[in-house]
Parts: structure tokens; C-alpha cells; sequence
């Protein structure tokens, strides 16, 4: 995995960068902050009236003949989302400001945000499942501009590629399985979809809709087995992995699942499913973690685990998993943004994110290393952290788990366990004590890039002595939305000595263990995983390599720069299959009621037969050319004899004017005798796809002219063209003006054409090299 | 070509063919013609003085470059669709003037659609002669 084995420091620490902030980034740094924190504002003001269970709804027909409207409603799943969105968002952006300064691209990163934030706002507001499809691609365009910011960077363009390539190949299956859902369901709007309650299980089509919209979520959420894009996403920035990576656009799946369990939930399908690759992404993920020297890293590994915990929640419908999966965002959001942030001020002020290289930073960076520790010590799920209720809430729903209590149990224990080391590690290692090897003394960064982990942290903090703050507004409106009934909830500190309490403490003893071992730990977790055979990111780079020579292997065989090799496979292809539909479905033939053949009819055929064999036959390029010539005016003959005039002096002026200008060609083409006809195989094959090209056209062309017309349009024409349009050519009226509109596209594309061709023409090839 | 014959002909056709091409393109709403008729006669009528004369006289006969030829033909044709517009009427929506109408007959009509086809003329003449005339140039 080269992402791991060569991390990009954040080099947006430059020294020399002493000027002052662009006005462009200072514009967009203001839109950005005031739209942010004008949706925080909006969304707070909404929150009595939506945890009392009246969503904010806004409707306007958008596609209205494919029922696509801009609906949206907030409820409260979609308010616990937008809030962490808009004010992470402010928090990020304030952030960003002071982190990136002058870097030249600091305009651009703070629209990419504010482009990004807007996206996500709508992706969990939107209330018609194809709106919803809309903004979740959106994020995904946005992220791949977020992760690829440093473009230079080939690892970072990798990354963003990847990370596109992932999101957005799962985004395709989504859109499939959401059309079929709402086909399903027959609403495309979601509160109605999660009205109907589970009748959707029932459906015969629930199994695919649901392996679909699982991809769609899991590629997006970082589930095992399409997690490695995200710690590769971690060539982002700072700031833009705390916000995308940890806090909003891989909850978008989360979200999805959270959403729509109440249609889809409840199966068996969806309990295995969630609940397997849950599991393997939080264990596999936090054994990840626990071997990267980067901190950045082993956050983003964390962070997945994170993913996988919430998926393992959503599996179940019970109450209290519900509560679990919505309590534990609530704690990610805030220490895992607050700890990203931190890792971005040690990164700019040390120049390493190397934890065996850095120690103490508390001496130095006193207030990053407070806000780093107190997000640590809540992602370990310490007391009296948020982070400790949301440990003891996944336990409880652990053990309340019907199915495979214990299987769940283990795994939440194994993945927590690993999160107190890692804690641990921050906490010991890096910012209280620790042997620090950097020459640089490190010093304290402004304001604008402590506030927001301080802040962040001190609500992980606050909301764990005070759970009330959250509870009713938050907590339990969002709670009732995932499980589509109204619930209530009480989150507390202590519940006494119970089961939970005994799993933290046999946590806690296991995490302390593997923090005093870690070097051990870390050491046999590289051997393991160089033994295994095939990792994420090895097959996502075989399968691109596989698509690339298939693609080229295909491209050199089709594009050869042979004319006659390309004529050869578009005449075969038609052929074959033009003549296998005929086979399939045989036209019944008519001969009795053709029209006759009249002398002229005869001679005019006659002569462009022979004008034909002249074609094939003959051995030098102008008397070809110029027997084609026969050919197309015969043609023009046969229109005039039938009545079409115009259609004839066309025809045999396009022809006249083809001859012409491909004897001006011909001409000064230097002559090749031997090679104007080819040799004996190929001239056979040629004749077979030529005869074969006649036989299929004339059965097509018969098969045709036997079918009774339908004359609506031929009599539309003829009543309407003298009195609606004034005019008794019937063609011309038709191209000028009953359907001008494609005549006007007709024209644009002869003169693209004719554009086209002078311009090829004027390129002069020279011997010395391809442009003069 | 060298050809004295040719090159008299020639001269005498090519304003016969662009008469004729006006002829069409006129008559086209009524009669077999039409702006993409009568734009190929002309183009035509120019490729054979071409073909007498060389390129070079080709573009003096054209007096504007063939590009610019096509690219105002292109406007005068959306042009005519944007003028119902300023009515209130779908883009290219046919308006006519009937001039000299009485209760009996319409008169000389003339409308949008005859501009249309003038634009349709004009992308057919300078792309068709373009095109000759960049061969007979370049190759």
C-alpha cells in the first residue's frame, strides 16, 4: 500500500509564505463562514419544532413528467446530520483559514468546502430518493476535487481517483437500486417509501434492491470490502480529512443505511449483511490502525472502524442499537474532527506526524495537546466523556442483540480495546510525555487553529457531564426516525454495576495491555498482513490495470488506421446482425402487389448493375470513382421517376459534387497499381460481406415497402403546409419550417464538417516533425 | 486544368449556375428548390470556374472567405428563428408579410422561412466550395 508506506506530510507550512491572505481567498473564506454558520443559525431555530416531530418541509416541481421534484424534509435524523454538518462546517472552515494562509490554492479550497457542505446539507434533506442521488453524487465530485487538492502530487491524484473510482462506481449501483426501489414502492418520495413500513421486504425484487443500495452505501461508508480508499484519502489536507473523512461525507452511507432501515430492515438479508461486514471493517480497520507510525493514519483507520461499528449497530432494529449508532456518531463526530485537527497543528508545526518521533508536546503546544487529550481520552470512552455513554450504549445493545450476542459483543470489545490503545498512544506518547527527537522546537499555532478542536472537544466533554443538553433534541428525534416510531431515550453517566460496566473495565484492561506492547502488537500485525494474499488495495490496482490492457488490447485491434479494415468490420457487424434479426424474426414476403417494372425502370437498373462490376473490377481510382458516380445518379433517376423531385436533384448534385471532389483528391495521389485491389483471400472476404450487405439491405428495403404505411404525418403535411406555412412544396415547407428546428441542426453540422475539413487540410505536415 | 475551351465555358456557366441557384432557392417554397438546392448548384457553378481557373480565382469570385460565408449563414438562419421570438411565438416560428394582398389573392408573400432558407443557401455554398478550394489549395 503505497499510501502508507510513504505518507505525504502536509506541506503547507512554508516559511516563506510571510504574505498576507489573497482577496479571492479572503471572499471565499467569508461566503464560506457565513453561509455555514447561517445554516447552523437556521437549522438551530428549527430544532423544537422538529424533535416535537413536525419536519421542515419544502416542495417545488423540478421534472415533474419523471416525478422528480425538489422535495425536502428535515426531520430529525436529517437535523442531528445537517447540524453536524453546518457547524463542523464553521469550525473547518475557520480552521482552514488560519491553516492555509497564502497557499495558493486557498480560494479554491474554501469554495470546494462551501460547494461540499451545501451537497451534503442536501443530501440529508432531500426527501425524493433521485434528488438524494443527485447530492450524493455531488459529494462525491466534490470530495475527488477535496482529496486531489494537491494536484501536484501523484499520490494525492491517485488517491482522488481511487477514491472517485470507489464512491462513485457504488454511487452507480445505488441509482439503480433506488430506481428500483421507488418502482418497488411506487413512490420516489423517501417519507412515503418509509411510511409503507416493510411492505418492501415482501417485494419479490428486495433482495437486489438491497445488495444494491448496500454497495452504494458501503462503498460510500468505507465498509469492508471496499474500505482502503479511505485512509489513501488521507493525501487530503488536514482540515478536509477531518471534515470529509471523519465527520460528514463517509457518514452519507451511514445516513442512507440509518434512513432506510425502516423499508428495508428487519430481514435477515439486512442483519447478516450489515452486521458481518460491520464487524470485519471495525476489527480489520482498528488492527490497521494499531500498526501505523502516522498519526494521520491511524486516525483515518479509526475512523473506519468507527464506520464499521455504526454499521454493526444498524443491523439490528432494536431500540437500543438505534440509540447506540446515533449516540456513537454524535461522539465520533466531535473527537474524531477535534483529534484530525490537532494531528494538522502538530503536522504544521513539528513538519512530522511520526508518533515514535514526537513526545510532550503539552510543554509546547499547550492548548493543542488539552484539546487532543480530552478528544483521546473520549474516543478511549473514559468517564465522564461522551464517549464513555457511547461505549457503555453499544455494550448494552451488544448484549441486547437476539441473533449473535456474542459474536457482537467480541467484536465491539476488540475493536474498543484497540481504540483505548491508540488513545493511549496520543495521550502518552505524543502530547503529555514521551522522548521527542525533532530539532525543531515546536511552537503553539493562532487561534483560528485551536478553537475549533478545543471547542469540539470541550462538547465531548460537556455533553458527557450533561447528556440532557442532547437527549431530547437531538438524540431522541433522530433515534424515532430510524426506527420509524416514536421512542424515548435517557442517557446517563452511571447506571450502576451491570454487565457494560464490566465489559469497559475488561476494555480498558486490555487496551492498557496492548499500549504497553505496542511495539510488539504493531510488529506481529505487519507479519500478518504480509502474509495474506490479496489486500483492498492490490486488487482495486489489478482490476485498473486489467480494464487498461483490455482497453488498449481492444483499441489496437479496432483502430488500426486502415480504412478499409474499419469498412470491413462496420459492413460485417451490420451484416451479422441485421441478418440474425432477420432469421430471429423472418418478414413475411409479398410479391403480388409490387409495382411493375417499367423499360425505364429496366435500363436505369441495368446500367447501375454494370456501373457496379466496373466499381469492383476496375484498375485505375477514376474509372471507379467515376463508375460510382453512374451508380448514385442512377439512384437520383429512380427518385425523379418516382415523383420525388427534390430528393433527386439533391441526390445528383451531392453525387456530381462527391465525384468531383474525389477526383480533385485522387488525382494528386501518386498511383499504386499493385495495390488498388487486394489479394486473392481478402478479395474474397470483401465480396462476401458486400453481397451480403446487398442481400440483407434488399430484404430489409422489400420487407419495408410491404408494410402498410401509416399516412397520419404525409397527411398532416398536405392539409396543413398551403394554409399554416403558405407554401406547396411540401418538402421545403417540412425543412424550412414545420420541423426547420432540425434542418438548423443539419446545417450546423455541414458547417462543423466543412470547419473541420479546411482545418485539416491547412494542417501542413513537414518531414522534420508533425506541425510547421 | 489548361484549357482554353474550358476556361471560356466556364465563365459562361458559372453565371448561368449562380442565377440558377438564385432561381431555386426562390421558388423553393412552391416548386421543387430550396436554400440546400440551390446552395449545391451554386457551389457547383464555383467549383467548375475552380476547376478552369485554380483556387486562387475561386476566392476572388467568393470575394469573402468560404468560413465567413457559412458562419453568416449560420447567423442569418438562427437569427430568422430568434425574430418570433420577440413575438411571443416557439423559436422559428414561420412569420410572413403579404405584400400588395387582396381578397382574393395573398400577394407576394415573404417570411421568416424564406430567410431561413437564405441562411441554409449560404452554409451550403461556402462549406461546399470551402472545402474544394482548401483541396485544390493544400494538395
Amino acid at each position: 500500500m503505497p499510501a502508507e508506506t510513504t505518507p505525504h506530510p502536509d506541506a503547507y507550512s512554508d516559511p516563506s509564505m510571510k504574505q498576507g491572505v489573497s482577496s479571492s481567498a479572503k471572499t471565499a473564506f467569508a461566503c464560506a463562514l457565513v453561509s455555514a454558520i447561517a445554516f447552523f443559525v437556521a437549522y438551530l431555530s428549527q430544532i423544537e419544532a422538529i424533535s416535537s416531530g413536525v419536519p421542515w418541509v419544502f416542495n417545488a416541481p423540478w421534472v415533474p413528467r419523471l416525478g422528480v421534484e425538489l422535495a425536502f424534509r428535515v426531520d430529525g435524523l436529517s437535523l442531528l446530520f445537517s447540524l453536524l454538518i453546518s457547524g463542523i462546517g464553521v469550525l473547518v472552515v475557520i480552521y482552514s483559514y488560519g491553516y492555509f494562509k497564502a497557499h495558493k490554492g486557498h480560494a479554491r479550497l474554501q469554495w470546494l468546502l462551501l460547494a461540499f457542505m451545501l451537497a451534503m446539507l442536501g443530501l440529508v434533506s432531500s426527501d425524493n430518493i433521485i434528488l438524494l442521488f443527485i447530492f450524493w453524487e455531488l459529494t462525491t465530485i466534490t470530495s475527488f476535487l477535496l482529496v486531489g487538492f494537491d494536484h501536484e502530487n501523484s499520490q494525492a491524484r491517485r488517491s482522488a481517483l481511487q477514491a472517485l473510482l470507489i464512491t462513485g462506481g457504488g454511487g452507480l449501483a445505488l441509482l439503480v437500486g433506488l430506481v428500483m426501489l421507488g418502482q418497488a414502492s411506487d413512490s420516489y418520495l423517501l417519507s412515503e417509501i418509509i411510511a409503507s413500513g416493510s411492505a418492501i421486504t415482501e417485494h419479490d425484487h428486495y433482495p437486489i434492491i438491497l445488495a444494491l443500495i448496500l454497495i452504494g452505501a458501503f462503498t460510500k461508508s468505507a465498509q469492508f470490502p471496499f474500505h482502503f480508499w479511505l485512509p489513501n484519502a488521507m493525501a487530503a489536507p488536514s482540515p478536509v480529512s477531518a471534515y470529509l473523512h471523519s465527520a460528514t461525507m463517509v457518514k452519507a452511507g451511514i445516513y442512507l443505511m440509518m434512513r432506510l432501515q425502516p423499508s428495508l430492515g428487519g430481514t435477515e438479508e439486512w442483519f447478516y449483511t450489515l452486521s458481518i461486514a460491520g464487524g470485519i471493517t471495525a476489527v480489520w480497520s482498528s488492527m490497521m490502525a494499531l500498526r501505523q507510525t502516522d498519526m494521520k493514519l491511524m486516525l483515518a483507520w479509526t475512523t473506519v472502524m468507527a464506520l464499521g461499528t455504526l454499521t454493526l449497530f444498524l443491523a439490528s432494529d432494536l431500540r437500543i442499537a438505534a440509540v447506540a449508532a446515533v449516540t456513537f456518531l454524535l461522539v465520533h463526530a466531535f473527537y474524531k474532527c477535534a483529534l484530525f485537527l490537532a494531528v494538522g497543528n502538530v503536522d504544521k508545526s513539528t513538519g512530522t506526524r511520526d508518533y515514535h518521533k514526537l513526545g510532550s508536546l503539552i510543554r509546547s503546544m499547550p492548548v493543542t495537546a488539552i484539546a487532543a487529550v480530552l478528544a483521546a481520552l473520549s474516543m478511549a470512552g473514559f468517564p465522564p466523556f461522551l464517549g464513555f455513554i457511547g461505549k457503555e450504549l453499544k455494550y448494552e445493545g451488544a448484549l441486547a442483540i437476539a441473533n449473535e450476542p456474542w459474536l457482537i459483543v467480541a467484536t465491539a470489545v476488540a475493536a474498543n480495546a484497540m481504540m483505548v490503545a491508540i488513545a493511549l498512544t496520543f495521550v502518552f506518547r505524543v502530547f503529555i510525555s514521551g522522548q521527542s527527537t525533532i530539532t525543531r522546537e515546536p511552537k503553539e499555532v493562532s487561534v483560528l487553529m485551536w478553537a475549533g478542536p478545543l471547542l469540539l472537544a470541550i462538547a465531548g466533554l460537556a455533553t458527557g457531564i450533561f447528556p440532557d443538553l442532547i437527549t431530547t433534541f437531538i438524540i431522541q428525534p433522530a433515534v424515532s426516525d430510524i426506527l420509524a416510531t416514536q421512542s424515548e431515550v435517557k442517557l446517563s453517566l452511571w447506571h450502576g454495576i451491570n454487565g457494560p460496566l464490566i465489559l469497559s473495565v475488561i476494555t480498558v484492561a486490555i487496551g492498557a495491555l496492548l499500549f504497553f506492547k505496542l511495539n510488539v502488537v504493531s510488529q506481529t500485525i505487519n507479519k500478518l498482513v504480509e502474509k495474506l494474499p490479496v489486500l483492498g488495495d492490490t486488487a482495486y490496482e489489478s482490476l485498473l490495470n486489467a480494464v487498461q490492457s483490455l482497453a488498449s488490447g481492444l483499441t489496437n485491434r479496432l483502430q488500426t488506421g486502415s480504412l478499409s479494415h474499419y469498412l470491413t468490420i462496420v459492413f460485417a457487424a451490420f451484416v451479422v446482425s441485421v441478418a440474425a434479426t432477420l432469421l430471429y424474426h423472418p418478414i413475411a414476403m409479398d410479391f403480388t402487389d409490387l409495382t411493375p417494372i417499367t423499360p425505364i425502370i429496366a435500363l436505369v437498373v441495368v446500367l447501375m448493375m454494370g456501373a457496379s462490376v466496373v466499381v469492383a473490377f476496375s484498375n485505375t481510382r477514376l474509372l471507379s470513382i467515376c463508375a460510382l458516380g453512374i451508380v448514385g445518379s442512377g439512384v437520383a433517376v429512380l427518385f425523379l421517376v418516382f415523383g420525388a423531385i427534390d430528393v433527386a436533384i439533391t441526390q445528383l448534385m451531392v453525387e456530381t459534387l462527391f465525384v468531383v471532389l474525389i477526383a480533385t483528391v485522387l488525382i494528386k495521389l501518386p498511383r499504386f497499381p499493385g495495390q488498388l485491389h487486394s489479394a486473392r483471400a481478402r478479395g474474397f472476404r470483401d465480396a462476401v460481406i458486400a453481397i451480403g450487405a446487398g442481400v440483407v439491405m434488399t430484404v430489409i428495403t422489400l420487407g419495408v415497402s410491404l408494410a402498410p404505411l401509416d399516412l397520419t404525418v404525409t397527411q398532416f403535411f398536405e392539409e396543413n403546409s398551403l394554409t399554416k406555412a403558405y407554401g406547396r412544396n411540401i418538402v421545403n415547407v417540412i425543412l424550412v419550417d414545420f420541423r426547420a428546428l432540425d434542418t438548423l441542426g443539419e446545417v450546423a453540422v455541414v458547417a462543423t464538417a466543412a470547419m473541420a475539413v479546411i482545418a485539416l487540410l491547412k494542417v501542413r505536415v513537414h518531414p522534420q516533425g508533425p506541425h510547421s | 486544368m489548361n484549357s482554353l475551351i474550358f476556361s471560356t465555358i466556364s465563365r459562361l456557366l458559372v453565371g448561368l449556375m449562380l442565377l440558377f441557384s438564385v432561381f431555386l432557392l426562390w421558388r423553393g417554397h412552391n416548386e421543387p428548390g430550396g436554400g440546400f438546392i440551390g446552395g449545391l448548384v451554386a457551389a457547383a457553378g464555383i467549383i467548375v470556374y475552380g476547376l478552369a481557373e485554380g483556387p486562387l480565382m475561386m476566392r476572388k469570385l467568393l470575394r469573402v472567405n468560404p468560413r465567413t460565408l457559412v458562419l453568416i449563414g449560420l447567423l442569418i438562419a438562427v437569427a430568422s428563428g430568434i425574430l418570433p421570438l420577440l413575438q411571443d411565438s416557439a423559436f422559428l416560428t414561420g412569420l410572413w408579410v403579404f405584400i400588395g394582398a387582396t381578397e382574393t389573392d395573398k400577394g407576394l408573400a415573404l417570411g421568416t422561412p424564406l430567410i431561413f432558407d437564405v441562411g441554409v443557401y449560404l452554409v451550403v455554398v461556402g462549406g461546399v466550395s470551402g472545402m474544394v478550394i482548401a483541396l485544390e489549395e493544400e494538395l
